[in-house]
């Protein structure tokens, strides 16, 4: 009778030593998966998913509440990691047009700009540089193409400028889902 | 060797946990809506009633039986399978996220599985040693999963059929399990002792 308690409670208090130890050696701080998706996203905070941001549109991916096909910044590259990390099946880019937009980026015709800053507030990277009363201009440079300035705008003097390839700025294409799938019929035969 | 074979065969087909045995009816009932939820239980499954077949073999061997406490197996291998399920689950929530996102909600419920319980007890009942234990707990798990998909894919076939309307939903999938079920009798002459 004693050494059964006694051996159950040994047996117990061991199993919860064990536990104990286990729930502080493996504790896991916030969503661990989240954080492998946000490292994937391309931190333009455009919010053209849908969401407020990177973060929780990553949050809503780990969550499962959210396709992954929704963030035309990352593009196809970016769906493709997205499908690759979760191991789920790649799915074309929800916006069609983006998929094959050129990239192009925002120019204000400074004559017409009439000075409200509301595009400086909407810009999500602090690519529009200009003060109240004062005309506005984009940093080209930092601009990333989110068109979030566009709706804002008063007098629509915001446009869409695509960005010529030249020889300085030419790069090799993100390998596409069109270019994966050649390449595994290549390697079957 | 062939003992070994033997008792993958015989735990996987012949005497199957749920059709033959009928243990962990609630998880084949509960979980076989969708194949997707079916292959995820019966992987956890799997992981879980391996592992917790081996422990509870250590502890019964190396605890229980030097002490001659046998009449305590049944609470001492609850024991060992709540904490290897909720290790299991601390580790994975470590190691693998996507794994647990897939697993997750699972795995608490394996705890009260009673296949894992009835898996431990029978171990001690036919005496098997290390290595014979875990075989069958493994081979009990791929039995458990194998079924489980297969009625989860028969489920999925019969939700879209042309069902009476008295026999609509649990009643012609207690049917179905059924006729399962006397089907596996079926393999019941395959291997003869």
């Amino acid at each position: 009778m004693l050494t059964a308690i006694l051996a159950i409670a040994a047996l117990s208090t061991s199993f919860g030593l064990l536990l104990g130890y286990s729930a502080i050696r493996f504790k896991v701080e916030g969503d661990p998966l989240a954080d492998q998706i946000d490292a994937i996203l391309p931190q333009t905070q455009c919010g053209q998913c849908g969401f407020a941001g990177c973060r929780p549109y990553a949050e809503a991916i780990a969550a499962g509440e959210a396709e992954i096909n929704r963030c035309p910044p990352g593009g196809e590259a970016g769906m493709l990691a997205l499908a690759d990390l979760l191991g789920k099946e790649p799915v074309p880019l929800e916006d069609e047009g983006a998929a094959s937009k050129v990239k192009s980026i925002a120019h204000i015709r400074e004559n017409e700009c009439i000075g409200c800053t509301l595009c400086i507030q909407s810009c999500p990277v602090d690519a529009i540089v200009g003060a109240a009363k004062q005309m506005h201009t984009v940093i080209a440079s930092q601009c990333t193409g989110c068109e979030l300035c566009l709706p804002p705008c008063p007098v629509e003097c915001i446009e869409m400028v695509p960005v010529k390839t030249t020889l300085s700025t030419w790069k090799w294409p993100f390998p596409g889902a069109d270019d994966l799938e050649k390449a595994a019929q290549e390697q079957r035969q | 060797m062939s003992e070994y074979a033997l008792i993958l065969v015989s735990t996987v087909l012949v005497n199957n946990f749920v059709l033959v045995k009928f243990l962990g009816i609630c998880p084949f009932m509960g979980v076989s809506r969708k194949l997707e939820t079916a292959m995820g239980m019966g992987l956890a499954t799997t992981f879980v009633l391996t592992l917790s077949s081996v422990a509870s073999y250590l502890v019964n061997t190396y605890m229980l039986v030097p002490l001659g406490l046998e009449y305590m197996q049944t609470i001492a291998f609850i024991l060992v399978i709540a904490v290897v399920v909720q290790f299991t689950e601390m580790v994975m929530h470590k190691t693998s996220p996507v794994l647990y996102q897939v697993l997750g909600i699972f795995l608490p419920l394996i705890t009260t599985n009673c296949a894992v319980l009835g898996v431990a007890l029978l171990n001690t009942q036919e005496q098997h040693n290390f290595v014979e234990s875990a075989l069958y707990g493994f081979g009990a798990a791929v039995g458990f999963s194998m079924v489980l998909v297969l009625f989860a894919a028969v489920r999925e076939r019969v939700n879209v059929a042309d069902v009476p309307e008295p026999f609509k939903g649990n009643a012609i999938a207690l049917i179905t399990a059924g006729l399962m079920s006397m089907a596996f009798m079926g393999f019941s002459g395959l291997v003869s002792n």
